[in-house]
């Protein structure tokens, strides 16, 4: 008989309406890297949250060496070796990086804290694993990077053999993700066992041993990964082939839509600009991407063209209409079209359900009132129309409130409301961030449907399959300004790399003035 | 030189009543419970250790004993109030605002009610008198004696003590650190197997009881042993909550908060003595105002840097994110 460090059997969690986990089984090697796939909402962090007794399961039973277990709260968990880097981080902000290690577990003397130990001992680990920290700096002061490494930390301090990553990439640059997965890998060379949900394939051929699949709540197979291709993991986690190539014909590009000239934007965060003299043009029926990495002025630059943020210098047109100090409706109605980049503070309003999210851009259409009265039949009727057509999943329809729903289903009804509203430009600022295979490559298919109508589409990406594989220009933004412009065609991960890491660029003068 | 004596004299038993509730109002707001109904609190507080005043001030015990007792009265008859408060919030999830604000609204009612029923009054008057004149061989100190151990009462040394007792737990304790956690990111604190619901209790409660004492020691230092229905703690519940914020949620600057309101009040109702403003020739009416116009103007300066609680006011739902 195989030695199992843990064992889930037939495990069974339901919510209202839904099964999240429907007889799943999970068996974890001492020392190895377990890789959990599945697209969003299938049932990965549920599934954990189980193990890591936040939820109890309604059937099934959990294992640790053979014997079953009770696993009631993060405690019992906690007690039997088991911790968990939480997707969202579970730190508090206004307490420094010790005080959050510590927290739940304080070593204490009559109730009062006793630091200096904690502090010798957080240094230790730090030292041993690698993991630079220091322990007095307050976490909203420090990357997202670093917050993650005291999750980390609060695992190793807590002296746990079983660590669960919960899509401990999605917030990481790909030097940060590099490190990490060293540092996993160092884990599970020490004897540790790693638990790692993801939805990214190449994390996985990467990193991991074997990968146990879920799709919908159910479990699809477990398969060793020298054994296995990205392919075929795929279309285990999907249920369908899947392309990783954007099928799209050679564009058709009209008239100017978007005309930007000589655009300057103050930064909120430093004294400089953020985007520094910048023109370009985007025409119809063309894919633009603006390529760079995160940080470089993309997020002003959006700001100032969809009105979210004031202009310091310089103009945008839409369709020759100049609209840099237009309200954001007057350039909603003008044409422009917008998924921003965070969904959740500027997409939608979590709070109010899905239909009400659907007309958010037209409730005040003759369409949908009458002298201030919404006119909620129509609402509905539309909401439907648009569910049908977009393939927008969630549990109670229309009704279902915009909180409750899956991020890539969330994606997909602001991509529904901004698509089917009348518009000649669509921004699209990161629309694939944290979606799944399935959900990715169905966003592509709407940018590029939306440009064979005609339409003019200015992505905003940090991918770089998505910069290569989608747009019919690139654009490279480097500290606030365009450095290049490249035929995606004609180029290569290693020369877009240069361009965005600032150590290559064309004259600068030259492109805006032919662009 | 007197004067300045007179007013330090005066303040003090002022600020250590707002110090207190702010301190309570600390412990509730950084556990993640809103305590509106801090005003509420004190003078149910108040009341009932008036109550036990009012029955034991023939027996002959030493004032200063009765002093104390009272003060534990005051303290448990706050924390069952605060209870109803935990409740409604915590297990009822209900809107913390709204409840605390009915809990502000029944006291005041149910004083005069059962005081007219069996005082024939509207309050409660005791006849003992807490005060000290001076404090032995502590009060000859000059200037320091002069301040803290003349004209005094046993308040203020007891809510410095608190003080002192109240910053300790906050800060160098794994019960300050739990509860701060609770307010800040509930859930964190579940992941790591705190009883999110469990400290959210234990702050209320702990708001209740220093709520209870502080509206006491009101009654003792500024009411001369009186609580009625009609006055009932003229806005210091509301004042304490404005000297939490301009304290940012932390005992030192709170203290300094309760000294300035405390220093506005006192300056009020000592404009006869201070030429200067009496010469002014202003109404001294408007004078008492001025505690309160300050919590208007300090709040509208502060509170755009103020920094509550991050979750303060929301009950803790396990599955939302």
């Amino acid at each position: 008989m195989e030695n199992y460090v843990i064992e889930m059997l037939n495990i069974t969690k339901e919510f209202p309406g839904i099964i999240a986990n429907d007889n799943i089984t999970l068996k974890l090697r001492r020392g190895e890297i377990h890789a959990l796939l599945g697209e969003n909402g299938a049932g990965k962090s549920t599934l954990m949250s189980v193990l890591f007794g936040m939820y109890r399961p309604e059937k099934g039973e959990i294992r640790k060496n053979g014997e079953v277990v009770n696993i009631g709260n993060p405690n019992d968990a906690n007690d039997l070796g088991i911790g968990m880097v939480h997707q969202h981080f579970q730190l508090v902000e206004i307490f420094t990086i010790l005080e959050n290690i510590i927290l739940g577990v304080e070593p204490n003397k009559y109730g009062f804290i006793e630091k200096q130990e904690a502090r010798k001992k957080v240094i230790e680990l730090s030292e041993k694993y690698g993991l630079k920290v220091d322990p007095d700096a307050y976490i909203e002061d420090i990357t997202v990077g670093m917050q993650q490494r005291v999750e980390i930390l609060k695992m190793l301090y807590r002296e746990n053999e079983i660590l669960i990553f919960d899509e401990p990439t999605a917030v990481l640059t790909p030097q940060e993700i590099k490190e990490l997965l060293q540092i996993m890998r160092g884990f599970a060379n020490e004897g540790k066992s790693i638990l790692f949900i993801t939805h990214k394939l190449n994390e996985i051929m990467e990193v991991a041993d074997r990968c146990t699949v879920l799709r919908k709540g159910k479990y699809i197979g477990t398969v060793d990964v020298k054994d296995t291709t990205k392919e075929e993991l795929s279309k285990m986690m999907v249920g369908r082939d899947i392309s990783f190539h954007v099928q799209k014909d050679e564009g058709k590009s009209g008239d100017v839509i978007l005309s930007v000239k000589n655009l300057t934007v103050p930064s909120k965060t430093h004294k400089n600009n953020a985007v520094r003299n910048v023109s370009f043009d985007i025409r119809a029926g063309e894919i633009v991407c603006l390529a760079g990495i995160d940080g470089n002025g993309q997020t002003e630059m959006v700001n100032a063209i969809t009105g979210l943020e004031r202009s310091s210098f310089g103009t945008i047109c839409l369709k020759g209409e100049d609209i840099t100090r237009a309200p954001i409706r007057k350039r909603s109605m003008e044409g422009m079209s917008h998924i921003p980049e965070d969904r959740h503070k500027h997409g939608l309003v979590l709070n109010y359900k899905l239909e009400e999210n659907l007309v958010l851009q037209r409730y005040w259409q003759p369409e949908f009132q009458n002298k201030g009265f919404i006119k909620f039949k129509k609402v509905r009727e539309y909401a439907e129309s648009l569910i049908d057509k977009f393939d927008i999943r969630s549990g109670q329809g229309p009704l279902t409130p915009a909180r409750s729903m899956s991020g890539g289903n969330q994606q997909k009804a602001i991509i529904a409301r901004e698509i089917d509203k009348e518009h000649e430009l669509l921004v699209a600022v990161q629309p694939t961030r944290g979606l799944d295979v399935g959900a990715i490559e169905y966003v592509h298919k709407q940018l590029v449907e939306s440009r064979d109508s005609g339409k003019a589409v200015f992505l905003v990406s940090l991918e770089l399959d998505e910069v290569i594989n989608v747009p019919d220009r690139i654009l490279v933004i480097y500290e606030g300004e365009i450095v290049g412009e490249l035929d995606p065609k004609k180029t290569t991960p290693e020369e877009l790399g240069l361009y965005m890491s600032g150590a290559k660029r064309d004259m600068i003068k030259e492109i805006n003035d032919a662009g | 030189m007197n004067t300045i004596y007179y007013l330090i004299q005066n303040m003090l038993p002022v600020a250590i009543s707002l110090l207190l509730v702010a301190l309570g109002g600390m412990f509730s707001e950084t556990g993640g419970i809103i305590n509106i109904a801090l005003e509420g609190i004190m003078l149910f507080g108040a009341y009932f250790a008036a109550l036990f005043v009012y029955f034991v001030q023939d027996s002959g015990l030493n004032p200063q004993t009765i002093l104390l007792l009272g003060m534990v009265v005051a303290a448990i008859a706050g924390l069952v109030y605060s209870l109803l408060l935990a409740f409604a919030a915590i297990n009822m999830k209900a809107d913390q605002v709204i409840t605390g604000t009915s809990l502000n609204m029944m006291i005041p009612a149910a004083i005069l009610l059962f005081s007219k029923m069996f005082f024939f009054s509207d309050g409660i008057t005791t006849k003992i008198n807490f005060y000290i004149r001076k404090v032995p061989i502590l009060g000859d100190i000059p200037v320091i004696g002069n301040m803290f151990f003349q004209r005094t009462y046993l308040t203020v040394v007891i809510g410095f003590a608190i003080l002192i007792i109240v910053t300790l737990v906050f800060y160098k304790t794994k019960f300050g650190l739990r509860l701060r956690a609770c307010g800040e990111h509930p859930h964190a604190a579940d992941s790591v197997g705190i009883n999110v619901q469990r400290m959210r209790y234990a702050g209320t409660m702990i708001s209740g009881v220093l709520g209870g004492i502080g509206g006491f020691f009101y009654s003792v230092g500024i009411m001369d042993g009186n609580v009625n229905g009609h006055t009932g703690v003229a806005g210091f519940g509301f004042l304490a909550l404005a000297v939490m914020i301009f304290g940012q949620w932390r005992p030192g600057r709170i203290l300094l908060g309760a000294l300035f309101f405390a220093f506005l009040r006192t300056l009020a109702y000592s404009v006869s003595l201070i030429p200067f403003l009496y010469n002014l020739g202003i109404n001294q009416t408007y004078y008492r105002m001025m505690p309160y116009l300050a919590t208007m103007v300090v709040l509208a300066f502060t509170s755009k840097k103020s920094r509550a609680p991050k979750a303060e006011g929301i009950p803790y739902d396990k599955s939302s994110r």
